[in-house]
């Protein structure tokens, strides 16, 4: 798994593999408690994308990219992005208004200070942890793709310029 | 109350080291850093949700900036300044400066929120109604997803089409080879 020649040296490999799984943990929790304690789906899924972003730096892009491929993220981005418009428009359709909090109004009225509370708030969390998480690592790869095609001549560049 | 102050004038500092700068690494790192002293700014004013989103921006956007610029040769600046480019910055920031001495005049005192003095301001209504309306104990989330999720949705829209752009600019092949 760990192959010497990209990347940065043994130490940071190792010590970045288990560091990264402790900060995507975080953002999990970050994410998913952002109705009870600071955070939310911005702060968290800025976290998330944070992870694979050490990773990248640490065993370069390669394998980050095999980890995550493009296609997988640009596919999250797009569900996050969905489902954010879905939880809006299942409001208007149960609540009767735009982002309507039908689920605490309707269903679990008076559920306050726990982790299944505050009805649609989560579920928005969720959905747009995952956009911005998405957003952000597809941001960075495709600026370290940039970067990649300009610095190095391991493949040539046979656009147009 | 003085640590604001000397936090505020660090922030200063480091905003003119990185404008007058040569090198663009440095500048970038004054940056990050004046993020950094923002959201210590925020943390001393009792706003931790503001505080964790700054600092993972700053260092997030930080790693951005430098991975763009480290590849780029160009990373000293040369050339002198023109003369009138900085007569008319001077005469722009005394203008700015005046007028904002004027604004911050009719300002209410720091420290003292709108919603004391305004007495059914939307402000208070979300603090004391916020918990019993969306039932989230956090109230920066229920005002952000709940009373006011348009604007939300909005700054979900911008974040997606600016990838769309990103992507679509940056790709690595196009799609179609034309001619």
């Amino acid at each position: 798994m760990i192959d010497g020649m990209k990347g940065m040296t043994v130490i940071v490999k190792t010590i970045s593999s288990w560091v990264k799984l402790l900060i995507f943990l975080f953002g999990i929790y970050i994410v998913l408690f952002g109705h009870l304690t600071p955070g939310g789906g911005f702060a968290g899924g800025i976290i998330l994308a944070s992870s694979y972003v050490l990773l990248m730096f640490a065993y370069g892009r390669e394998f980050v990219e095999a980890n995550l491929p493009l296609g997988l993220a640009s596919k999250l981005d797009s569900v996050g992005a969905f489902l954010f418009a879905l939880v809006a428009i299942l409001g208007f359709a149960f609540g009767g208004a735009f982002f309507a909090n039908f689920l605490y109004q309707n269903y679990l009225p008076g559920e306050s200070l726990r982790l299944i509370s505050a009805g649609t708030i989560p579920l928005s969390n969720i959905a747009i942890g995952l956009k911005v998480g998405a957003s952000l690592f597809l941001i960075i790869l495709t600026l370290s793709i940039c970067c990649h095609y300009e610095a190095g001549s391991e493949e040539p560049n046979d656009d147009e310029e | 109350m003085l640590i604001l102050y000397v936090l505020m004038l660090f922030m200063i500092i480091a905003a003119v080291i990185a404008v007058e700068t040569r090198n663009l690494l440095s500048a970038v790192i004054c940056v990050g850093s004046i993020g950094f002293v923002g959201s210590l700014m925020f943390l001393f004013l009792c706003a931790p949700d503001i505080a964790i989103t700054q600092i993972v921006v700053e260092v997030l956007g930080l790693i951005i900036l430098i991975r763009a610029t480290i590849s780029r040769d160009l990373t000293f600046i040369s050339g002198d300044k023109e003369f009138f480019g900085v007569v008319v910055s001077i005469v722009l920031i005394a203008v700015i400066f005046l007028a904002g001495m004027k604004v911050l005049d009719t300002l209410p005192a720091f420290g003292t929120a709108i919603f004391t003095q305004v007495p059914d301001a939307a402000s208070q209504v979300y603090l004391s109604e916020g918990l019993q309306r969306t039932g989230a104990a956090n109230i920066v989330t229920s005002v952000i997803l709940d009373f006011r999720a348009y604007d939300t949705l909005g700054e979900a829209t911008v974040l997606f089409t600016s990838i769309l752009g990103a992507s679509a600019i940056l790709r690595k092949k196009s799609r179609r080879r034309l001619g």
